[in-house]
């Protein structure tokens, strides 16, 4: 909301400079977004002083004028040029004692050419020789400096001015006429510069969405008293009553409805300085009429309806009938904006027996609105239920002054404050007769609200103890009244009645605390440590887990990343062969995404990881990438008794290797394409990490990977995922280049349940007496699996060997087709002596036996 | 005698500095040291002299062997230095050349952020709490003093599944009724709370460098029998303090939320130019870090905590922008984007 500071003059004295005002209000809640300066210096501009402090403080734009050079004149006459049909000659009193001679195209002067001296002068801005100001021809605001310049033959040195030139706004048809009062001479700035604050109004702010409101914050934030709200109205017409009868059928959604008439207005442009506080509040004035109802509701911040009352009458056939009511089946209306609307089975209406006249507290209708020959007008101030209004507004998707402050809740004693103020102004700029009263049905008053509070409650919450008289100046300040007992122990507090925010009970308590920090200030409110009772500590053993994941797999080289949660099953079909079977567990979906890329809640980590590889593939020759995120699955529902339909929220982790086992380097490198056994490595380090025991690494075969190429990972006999080499048909899918792709799908949830249960494994002890190593190499069937002779050895050789290092593989002539050799490095040890080789023989003996006789090995020579 | 050691003496120290590397040196040592050396033959030949003349003779070879063998000693130990040294030279490398690349893993800058705010706050005594990301409406908004179609919910543009009532949570506020329903549910006496509430969020909103569908947040939440606005402020300045350095300066706004009265925005100075006006803080001198307030007594009468006895503290903050102001980063996409050039600089 815009809000020009000349405005707010009107009702509170202002007391500190433009930047302290908005430092005020941004700090009171009331954020504001921009200062925009209308001819006075903005404060980068200002000499060092006052301002200095606050010089960064806002974003700020504007136009100053330069009190020597731009003032206030008039026109004494307008002569034609000698040489230029479309260019006039003024004389001009400028104030300085001499007649100045002033070129101009203005077409709003044309009518004055040639008339001879004016017997009611002009009154303009002037602008002098040196001047800053917008250049009017061209678009936008382009600053330029008033240079002297002969044009057509007529020496030039200075020149009036339009709003557009002088950073009002962009009107550049005709220059600036000035009201009649105007002093000559006086600076422009003195005489009509302003401040306009673009102010941010949160939603339980409805009351200030307004000039007034506004005003009483600054009141309430500085300390000066507010002026009341002009509500006199001159009225000599004829009683209202009789001349138009309301009729509200749906009470709960529109509690109140108030008219007033007025008879005999003239349409015609509203004053000067109306025009320009509309503009600067960013509303384009039309004519008398309708900118008094927006000035009105500017002003109240009651929105206001005009009607063409002979409209109204010559529908009705008689004294119009207005009728609030719920729409028929199938009933449209077309609005001011020339949209004819379906209504919605909620959508209030206004109407009259003819039929609907406009949307209630969202637009008027096209029909009965204010023309040029409009003389009589029933101005409508009304009451709407908010939260109606706002599901409106959405429907419809149309959006006015009007609706944005109805949804956010207008009171409905607000409704009588803004016809009076609204027929008023009418009567003023459009002459006519105000109708004596008002008709006002207001089947549903508003329930005073009474909140009781205690300076004890105050000190509770905000850590400030304030005494009674101290709470009651800061609410009566914003118009609470306030009854307090005489041991000044509790405060009994009635809302006024031009909000609706303040809830009944300990909702309404910590409504009045907040509006007591507001005004007290939260910068005057001490800091302080808790001083409450740490509570019990718990640990968050599956986030530690996690995160001890991806430290390990950070160590063993890997980089982290973290995808949208938001993809399509398109997109995720990829991870399978086009040929084989498809993931049909259904989705969780977006029904509005905001685009078709991200519309399901994915099923897969991997996907999103291969996805990530696939982007980078092209600037890196060696990717090594993990993820550890969620996939949404079907599931059981929520925790707390939430309803079914949330999906089941599971963390998988996502590993993929490929390209080169090393970085390229200048020496040495070993460039050699990853593969299964490096995927592999990583995996086994972090199960390592995470002291896992009984781990198995079955073979298995796995739709996206390659046979033989693929092992699911068991720990201690559960399922935990599966690794291997991506399926060369996936790997295109996802436009990775011909290279071996390791990946591993684990589920974290097994893996760090099992975790969870080694977090206290015992450390063995160190051994105080010398190990034995020796080798030992193996020849066995090519078929039989490495792990199976690990395992054998280890069995076999019992406690004295403590380690089983697989160091060589070897297939060749030298020990004959279908069989291979595997090297062991195997280290004994016992923990309470030095092994005698006698020991070790004894031992080595089992083991050879022990492989001989289960896998018919030999000892390779 | 005299003469002949004399003359051993002067040919065998000119035959030493003759000896250019240490295989010269062994044969000088075998020549004139070694047991068949002129020397040697002399000494043996003492025996001979006439007794008189014995003791002098003596005298003098004993000196000339010991100079001899001095002399060795140090011709040996500078022949040693001299071919160190030339070994080292020989050993010399192109310094200038890169080191071995070490192919290390980095933590997603989202990890890192959490990692740094998780642990400013652990050590004030809040810990972990994690709830899920696809919400029901009630937990993020009902719950949180928003019932339908209030226009506060205007803020948070929602994405909605197919399931009625079921949408991706817009803020971690949900978290904050799970834990307090957590929390409230054991025992007679509800338990005070002390947590954080890191997460994903989903905003049905057009993607820009300044905001991204899916982002983080992270939310606090302290309910007890005793805590105040006041508490709220010192707290949230330890933690600017903890985060930006004990000098920086904190100030708080009123706001609006509705799931907090009062309710404020927290700025701090701005780190990067100190407060005195820089393009990061648009020369304001301060940046808007996170929204806070004390907690509305409905919510906390949703997660089973009794306004007339408990009071609580909530703040909510944006980890990617402060992580953003931290380096300099001016779009947001990049967290989400994955590209490793971006990633690999953390």
């Amino acid at each position: 909301m815009k809000v020009p500071l000349s405005w707010l003059k009107d009702f509170v004295d202002v007391v500190l400079s433009p930047e302290e005002i908005a430092y005020k209000l941004t700090f009171g809640g009331l954020e504001v977004e921009e200062i925009e300066y209308i001819g006075w210096p903005r404060p980068e501009n200002a000499a060092r002083g006052q301002h200095a402090q606050w010089r960064q403080e806002f974003k700020t734009y504007g136009l100053s004028w330069d009190p020597a050079k731009i003032v206030v004149a008039q026109i004494l006459e307008v002569l034609p040029h000698p040489n230029a049909d479309r260019l006039t000659l003024l004389r001009l009193d400028d104030g300085s004692g001499q007649e100045q001679t002033v070129l101009t195209g203005a077409p709003n002067l044309f009518p004055y050419k040639g008339q001879g001296s004016l017997p009611q002068p002009l009154k303009v801005a002037y602008a002098r020789e040196g001047s800053v100001l917008y250049d009017g021809h061209k678009p936008g605001r382009e600053l330029m400096t008033l240079k002297r310049a002969k044009i057509r033959g007529v020496e030039s040195y200075s020149m009036v001015c339009s709003e557009k030139e002088l950073g009002i706004s962009d009107e550049h048809e005709g220059i600036l006429l000035l009201d009649e009062d105007a002093p000559v001479g006086q600076p422009l700035a003195d005489y009509m510069g302003d401040v306009v604050y673009t102010v941010k109004t949160n939603p339980n702010m409805a009351r200030n969405i307004n000039i007034y409101g506004v005003a009483r914050e600054i009141a309430a934030l500085t300390g000066q008293a507010l002026r009341p709200l002009p509500q006199a109205v001159r009225a000599d017409g004829p009683a209202i009553t009789g001349q138009v009868t309301i009729e509200i059928r749906s009470p709960e959604l529109n509690p109140r409805f108030v008219a007033a008439l007025i008879k005999g207005v003239t349409i015609a442009p509203s004053p000067y300085r109306v025009q320009r506080r509309l503009r600067l509040a960013g509303i384009r004035p039309i004519n008398n009429i309708v900118d008094a109802t927006n000035y009105a509701m500017l002003e109240v911040g009651q929105p206001l309806h005009a009607f063409d009352y002979d409209v109204l009458t010559r529908r009705a056939g008689g004294a119009p009938r207005l009728i609030t009511r719920l729409p028929a089946p199938g009933e449209t209306l077309t609005t001011l904006d020339g949209v004819e609307r379906k209504l919605d089975d909620f959508t209030i209406l206004v109407c009259d027996p003819a039929g609907a006249l406009s949307i209630g507290g969202v637009m008027g209708g096209a029909e009965s609105e204010v023309s040029d020959q409009t003389v009589n007008v029933l101005l409508e101030g009304a009451a709407w239920e908010f939260i109606n209004i706002r599901k409106t507004s959405q429907s419809q998707k149309l959006h006015s002054e009007a609706g944005y402050r109805f949804a956010r809740g207008i009171h409905p004693a607000m409704a009588v404050r803004g016809v009076t103020r609204g027929i008023e102004l009418m009567r003023q700029w459009g002459g006519g007769t105000v109708a004596q009263g008002l008709v006002d049905e207001y089947p549903r008053p508003a329930p005073t609200v009474t909140v009781t509070i205690t300076p004890a409650e105050v000190e509770r919450l905000l850590g400030v103890a304030l005494p009674a008289a101290e709470i009651v100046r800061m609410l009566e300040a914003l118009e609470f009244k306030c009854e307090v007992t005489s041991d000044r122990s509790l405060i009994t507090v009635t809302t006024p009645d031009h909000r609706l925010d303040i809830g009944q009970g300990v909702v309404g308590q910590a409504d009045l605390i907040e509006e007591i920090a507001r005004i007290y200030g939260y910068e005057r409110i001490p800091e302080t440590l808790l001083v409450d009772a740490l509570p019990p500590q718990r640990r968050n053993l599956a986030l530690e887990l996690e995160e001890l994941t991806r430290d390990l797999l950070v160590d063993a080289g890997l980089q982290e990343v973290q995808s949208y949660n938001l993809t399509t099953p398109d997109k995720e079909r990829r991870v399978l062969p086009p040929s084989g079977p498809a993931d049909d567990r259904p989705y969780v979906t977006v029904v509005n995404p905001i685009t078709p890329e991200r519309a399901h809640l994915r099923h897969s980590v991997l996907a999103s990881v291969l996805e990530i590889a696939a982007l980078n593939t092209r600037l890196q020759d060696r990717l090594a990438l993990f993820e550890i995120g969620l996939v949404f699955l079907p599931g059981e529902g929520g925790d707390d008794g939430q309803p079914a339909g949330l999906p089941d929220e599971r963390r998988r982790l996502a590993v993929a290797l490929t390209g080169a086992r090393q970085p390229l380097a200048w020496q040495g490198a070993d460039r050699a394409p990853l593969d299964f056994f490096d995927l592999k490595g990583v995996v086994e380090t972090l199960l390592q990490g995470l002291h896992l025991e009984a781990v198995a690494f079955a073979p298995t075969t796995h739709p996206s990977l390659l046979p033989g190429r693929t092992a699911e990972l068991q720990v201690n006999g559960q399922v935990a995922g599966w690794l291997g080499e991506l399926h060369p048909l996936v790997r295109e899918q996802f436009d990775l280049p011909a290279q071996p792709v390791l990946v591993a799908d684990l589920d974290l949830e097994v893996l760090l349940a099992q975790a969870a249960q080694r977090e206290l494994f015992p450390a063995v002890p160190v051994p105080e007496y010398p190990p034995v190593k020796e080798d030992l190499a193996v020849i066995v069937a090519d078929e039989v699996p490495a792990a199976q002779v690990h395992a054998l050895i280890a069995r076999a050789g019992g406690a004295l060997v403590a380690q089983v290092t697989l160091f060589d593989v070897y297939r060749g002539d030298q020990i004959g087709a279908g069989k291979k050799s595997l090297a062991f490095s195997l280290t004994y040890q016992a923990p309470d002596r030095t092994l005698t080789d006698a020991d070790v023989a004894k031992v080595r003996g089992r083991i050879v036996k022990k492989l001989q006789d289960d896998l018919s090995a030999t000892l390779r020579g | 005698m005299l003469e002949k050691l004399e003359s051993i003496e002067r040919e065998a120290l000119a035959a030493l500095a003759a000896a250019a590397d240490t295989g010269a040196l062994e044969q000088w040592r075998v020549k004139h040291l070694g047991r068949s050396s002129v020397l040697a033959a002399a000494l043996s030949d003492l025996g001979t002299l006439p007794k008189d003349l014995r003791p002098v003779a003596g005298k003098r070879g004993n000196e000339v062997k010991q100079a001899l063998e001095t002399a060795y000693a140090a011709r040996a130990e500078a022949l040693r230095q001299a071919e160190l040294e030339r070994a080292m030279t020989l050993g010399a490398v192109d310094v200038t050349l890169p080191g071995r690349p070490v192919a290390r893993g980095r933590l997603h800058p989202h990890t890192q952020v959490f990692r740094m705010l998780f642990k400013a706050f652990a050590e004030m005594g809040f810990q972990i709490y994690r709830s899920r990301d696809v919400e029901t409406d009630d937990y993020n908004f009902g719950f949180l003093n928003m019932p339908p179609h209030h226009p506060a919910r205007d803020q948070w543009d929602t994405f909605h599944t197919q399931t009625p009532g079921v949408i991706l949570r817009t803020h971690t506020s949900p978290g904050q009724i799970h834990a307090m329903r957590e929390y409230s549910r054991n025992g007679t006496a509800p338990e005070p709370i002390r947590v954080i509430l890191p997460g994903m969020c989903y905003r049905y909103e057009q993607v820009t460098a300044r905001a991204d569908m899916q982002f983080l947040q992270m939310e606090g939440l302290a309910v007890g029998r005793n805590i105040r606005l006041s508490d709220l402020k010192g707290t949230l300045s330890e933690f600017a303090r903890r985060l930006f350095g004990a000098q920086v300066r904190t100030r708080f706004r009123a706001d609006h939320f509705p799931f907090t009265e009062p309710s404020a925005e927290m700025d701090v100075e701005c780190f990067v130019c100190g407060g005195q006006g820089c393009p990061v803080c648009k020369q304001s001198g301060w940046l808007e870090i996170l929204g806070c307030g004390m907690v509305h007594p409905t919510v906390l009468e949703h997660g089973g905590y009794d306004p007339r006895v408990f009071s609580g503290f909530a703040f909510g903050m944006g980890p990617q922008r402060i992580f953003m102001l931290m380096h300099k980063i001016n779009d947001i996409r990049y967290f989400l984007q994955n590209d490793l050039r971006f990633l690999e600089q953390f």
